[in-house]
């Protein structure tokens, strides 16, 4: 009974000439959504791939079961040297995201032109 | 269902035990709490908290048995909302902890486990209380009407 959630996979480039990845998850982000989180970063090259960028903007609802999947994707990206960002959380979403620690390990930005700009 | 008595009106909902249902409970408490005349910002954090509380109710109250189901209580008084979320579990041994990301990080915490930490950061109560012969527990939340709202 839980929502699907939808994952795409863009590439991009930032002002600065950098390639980054941009998964953009849509739906809810629960229990349910591991193929669509991990499984979509996991289909990354970790030889290539140096920026993650996580897209939030169309999604609505996240539990902690949803959120322990984040920091699973963070843990892969660590051990990989890879950079995580993330955005279009909303303003309760990044409150969370603040108080359960994870912007320690990823950059939370309002929107994807913020986060390109600093990569 | 619905009851008012003078000063509280209650609504109740049971949800069956599947993940997923939580969310009808969600739309319950922030409509009650619209109707209050809480802020957004506040009907975001008890939103949370009531998906949470139900989660943990469906998965480790109930063992996702869908014979049994959640109760989920809602009274709304002159300047408070209290929820009360029950299933037939024993109840939480483990007051929450602060979740520790560098722990998480490292492998050496269970990335999950942040429902009864994020349940007691987003209300102003909250308590878990253990039903009497070892059934019937329930979660209390508590979240109140800021003074220019009431």
């Amino acid at each position: 009974m839980q929502t699907d959630t939808k994952s795409k996979i863009d590439q991009t480039t930032s002002p600065s000439g950098n390639p980054v990845t941009v998964l953009r998850f849509e739906g809810d982000i629960s229990s349910a959504s591991k193929e669509a989180v991990i499984g979509s970063y996991q289909s990354l090259s970790k030889a290539t791939v140096k920026t993650v960028l996580l897209d939030f903007t169309k999604v609505e609802y996240i539990n902690s079961s949803g959120i322990a999947l984040v920091i699973q994707l963070l843990m892969e990206a660590a051990n990989s040297g890879q950079k995580v960002l993330a955005f279009g959380l909303s303003a309760h979403f990044q409150k969370v995201f603040t108080m359960v620690g994870i912007t320690k390990y990823a950059g939370l930005f309002p929107d994807q032109t913020a986060a390109l700009a600093t990569v | 269902m619905t009851a008012t008595t003078a000063r509280t009106t209650t609504v109740e909902v049971r949800l069956p035990s599947r993940l997923g249902f939580e969310k009808v409970a969600m739309s319950t408490a922030a409509s009650v709490a619209k109707l209050m005349g809480f802020r957004e910002e506040r009907i975001e954090d008890l939103k949370t908290a009531v998906a949470e509380a139900c989660i943990n109710a469906i998965e480790h109250g109930n063992r996702l048995n869908e014979k049994l189901s959640v109760g989920v209580t809602l009274s709304a008084g002159t300047d408070q909302l209290e929820v009360k979320v029950m299933d037939d579990g024993k109840g939480m041994k483990n007051l929450p902890i602060k979740p520790d990301i560098d722990r998480k990080m490292h492998g050496e915490e269970d990335p999950r486990g942040m429902g009864m930490f994020l349940i007691q950061a987003l209300v102003d109560e909250a308590e878990w209380v253990v039903g009497a012969n070892g059934k019937g527990s329930y979660v209390r939340l508590v979240i109140r009407l800021d003074k220019e709202q009431a």
